[in-house]
């Protein structure tokens, strides 16, 4: 079910709505300065969709590779920093929790302050920084990151949810930069038809890319970490 | 003085941290104390008349006097007990000063002053005067608690803005009485507390499941 390999090479039209190339990994937005900051990535999607099984994937693959942290929005708990820490993915000095007081996208879209303040304070404490993570915590389908505290985000929507998520559209699945549809394994057990969740996916979506993912198959979330592999590489060097 | 910039800045909107804060609130909804619209009164009337009236007189004091922060600052250390809640208006003062960067030009006000230091602060650099600030200050505490009752009890938000309504004349009150002693020493200025607001946040802090920060 993985998005058809890009036509490479191939040619853009100056007009054309900027997308992500998923297969060679290259993101043609224009590219964020290195060295200034780290990347941030945000993890969005409904609750119980794999955010944070995702995020201890991608510590697990990137940790050795990359200056990674992560910070977390729960709504009621410090749950998903404890199951990072008790996992053992990421040391505790480089997980922070934020509290979001009973509104988690009011944290991540229209008051980042305390994300902010998050990511701020895990920057000066641990150095320079490859990639920071930020998981929201488990919302509904129209919630988003700022750009004011992101540069790319992730929506995670999984296959248990009903195969007519993708056809539903709201912003986090037309509009992430990366679509993760999760779960697969439960999908002959749920009957939900990836295919049709591949085809609302593209029509919603454009040339934006969506990876299908099992993270209990995959326990390194490979295309996902190909991706922000991808979008850290393409950063150029800071003038 | 610009009216309309008074507003940006009092905005419930403004993007300052406060959203995730319940001014107090929720922990004396747990405890029973709060539990409807009357006792959202009682609390919101008593909150004005004591943090709100030493938050109101320190914004207007660090309004006249925005370079004495530090000494502002130390002033609100000693007149708040609770560590949780030195904490939440420290981050707030931080939050606020993010949001105020990128509105006016900002003296040096350290990292993270406390809320009311960072909004006289701010509200100087706005070119609003102490008055000003010490509206802002009083009004914003009922404001976030308010809000707060409204997602935490499921209140009528007609009747919880009905409760705002009236407690705008309070907040004038108070402002105006803050006003008069901007230019006051820090010692004089007013030190009324609420020892059950610091209790209820000392418990709160050590809760494994909450809904806000504070
Ligand atoms: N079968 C299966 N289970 C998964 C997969 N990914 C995650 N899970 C399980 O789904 C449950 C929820 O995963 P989480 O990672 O906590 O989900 P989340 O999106 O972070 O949840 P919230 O933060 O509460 O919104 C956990 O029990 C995971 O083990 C998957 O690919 N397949
Ligand atoms: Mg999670």
């Amino acid at each position: 079910m993985p998005a058809e390999p890009h036509a490479a090479p191939h040619t853009h039209e100056p007009d054309e709505v900027p997308h992500t190339h998923p297969d060679p990994g290259v993101d043609p937005h224009a590219p964020l300065a290195a060295g200034a900051r780290a990347l941030r990535v945000g993890i969005g999607g409904p609750v119980g969709s794999g955010k944070t099984a995702l995020v201890a994937a991608l510590c697990r693959a990137l940790g050795d590779e990359l200056r990674l942290a992560v910070v977390t929005n729960d709504i009621y708990t410090t749950e998903d920093a404890d199951f990072l820490l008790r996992n053992g993915v990421l040391p505790a000095d480089r997980i922070r929790a934020v509290e979001t007081g009973c509104c988690p996208h009011t944290a991540i879209r229209d008051d980042i302050s305390a994300n902010l303040d998050a990511v701020e304070d895990l920057e000066a404490a641990l150095g320079p920084l490859d990639l920071v993570l930020v998981e929201s915590g488990g919302d509904n389908l129209t919630a988003t990151f700022s750009k004011g505290l992101i540069d790319r985000q992730i929506f995670v929507v999984d296959v248990a949810g009903g195969d007519k998520v993708p056809r539903k559209g709201g912003p986090g699945v037309t509009a992430a930069d990366l679509l993760v549809i999760n779960k697969i394994d439960l999908a002959p057990l749920v009957s939900a038809d990836l295919t049709v969740m591949d085809r609302d996916a593209r029509a919603r979506r454009g040339e934006l890319p969506t990876v299908f993912l099992s993270l209990v198959q995959d326990r390194a979330a490979s295309p996902v970490a190909d991706w922000i592999r991808g979008l850290v590489a393409a950063r150029v060097p800071a003038a | 003085m610009s009216l309309a910039t008074l507003l940006v800045l009092a905005d419930g909107r403004l993007p300052s941290g406060g959203h995730a804060h319940s001014g107090g609130l929720e922990p004396q909804v747990s405890a029973g104390r709060v539990r409807e619209l009357d006792s959202v009164a009682e609390f919101l009337r008593g909150k004005l008349a004591t943090t709100g009236l030493v938050a109101a007189a320190f914004a207007a004091a660090a309004c006249a006097r925005p370079g004495n922060g530090a000494e502002f600052d130390q002033g609100i250390d000693v007149r708040t007990p609770s560590p949780a809640l030195r904490k939440a208006s420290r981050a707030q003062g931080r939050a606020l000063l993010r949001a105020a960067r990128a509105m006016w030009t900002l003296p040096s006000a350290g990292r993270e002053p406390h809320q009311p230091v960072a909004l006289g602060i701010v509200a100087s650099a706005a070119g609003l005067g102490a008055l000003e600030a010490a509206v802002a200050a009083a009004h914003g505490t009922v404001s976030g608690a308010a809000s707060a009752a409204v997602r935490l009890l499921g209140l009528d938000p007609y009747a919880v803005h009905g409760l705002l309504a009236r407690l705008a004349p309070d907040c004038d009150r108070i402002a105006a009485a803050a006003a008069k002693t901007a230019g006051a020493p820090v010692d004089d200025l007013p030190a009324a507390g609420a020892p059950l607001l610091d209790i209820g946040a000392e418990l709160h802090a050590t809760w494994e499941v909450r809904l806000f920060a504070s």
